[in-house]
């Protein structure tokens, strides 16, 4: 396993996406954030340990136990960066479909 | 929801990869990138010239509210694959981002629909970062309000 990793391969995973939105609104330790998967534990525990390695999930000690949270500011850093220029190509291709179909009913 | 258009960069590399799928036929995708007056449509430019050949050349303009000139960009078509591949450099021309290299891959998905998947090869990663952060030095769209939806759908 690399152990730099990279912030978009981690978001471009749809259980890690759906890890990150699980703790959105709550903290959770491992096994409860695992409960919601059918995959097994140790693929769930390798998702988290890039998901905060990346720092888009910071760990909070509480008592015996560990509670993932979503780091706001990390996920903020990461829509600012990378989302105006996929807007923009989002809105171009919106664009193209529409021309396009258009053009298709024309003929 | 998933989105329909992705953008995949990964962090210290110096390419990108843009993929679309399109709710039309692949023919019909193809024709938006060769048809001049198509592509003054869908990318709000002016195309001064545009030879859609292998070993052909283009030439697009944009302007601002005002009719001045905003940029203007250039390149060559390396290879060009009717409904399958283009190959072609672009340029903006009196920027520092230099020259890049663009792949485009055109596929059938079905009868009505089809995927593009664009390559991007900067010459170096900062030029790739640079571009990358382009829609916010032109304040091309707000990037706020999409923040804020993204967001707010999380929490």
């Amino acid at each position: 396993m690399n152990l730099r990793r990279d912030v978009f391969q981690a978001i471009a995973d749809p259980t890690r996406r759906a890890i990150l939105t699980l703790v959105a609104t709550q903290s959770m330790t491992a096994g409860a954030i695992a409960a919601n998967f059918d995959t097994a534990r140790p693929t769930v525990s390798k998702h988290l340990a890039i998901l905060t390695e990346c720092e888009l999930l910071a760990q909070e000690q509480n008592g015996r136990e560990i509670y993932y949270h979503l780091n706001l500011q990390k996920m903020k850093e990461i829509a600012d960066f990378i989302e105006p220029f996929r807007k923009m190509w989002d809105d171009r291709f919106n664009k193209l479909e529409a021309i396009m179909k258009q053009h298709k009913s024309k003929k | 929801m998933e989105q329909k258009t992705k953008v995949h960069a990964e962090d210290g590399k110096q390419d990108l990869k843009i993929t679309r799928e399109f709710d039309l036929p692949l023919e019909l995708l193809f024709k938006a990138y060769v048809e001049p007056e198509i592509i003054e449509q869908w990318m709000g430019t002016k195309v001064l010239k545009l030879e859609s050949r292998k070993h052909g050349s283009y030439q697009v303009e944009t302007s601002d509210g005002k009719g001045n000139i905003a940029f203007r960009a250039n390149g060559v078509i390396h290879e060009l694959i009717p409904n399958q591949k283009i190959t072609r450099t672009f340029e903006m021309e009196q920027t520092p981002f230099g020259v890049q290299l663009e792949v485009y891959e055109f596929e059938q998905l079905t009868d009505d629909t089809s995927k593009l998947t664009m390559h991007v090869i900067y010459e170096t990663v900062a030029q790739r970062d640079q571009v990358l952060k382009l829609p916010f030095s032109f304040g091309i769209n707000m990037a706020h309000n999409r923040l804020e939806e993204v967001l707010s759908k999380i929490k």
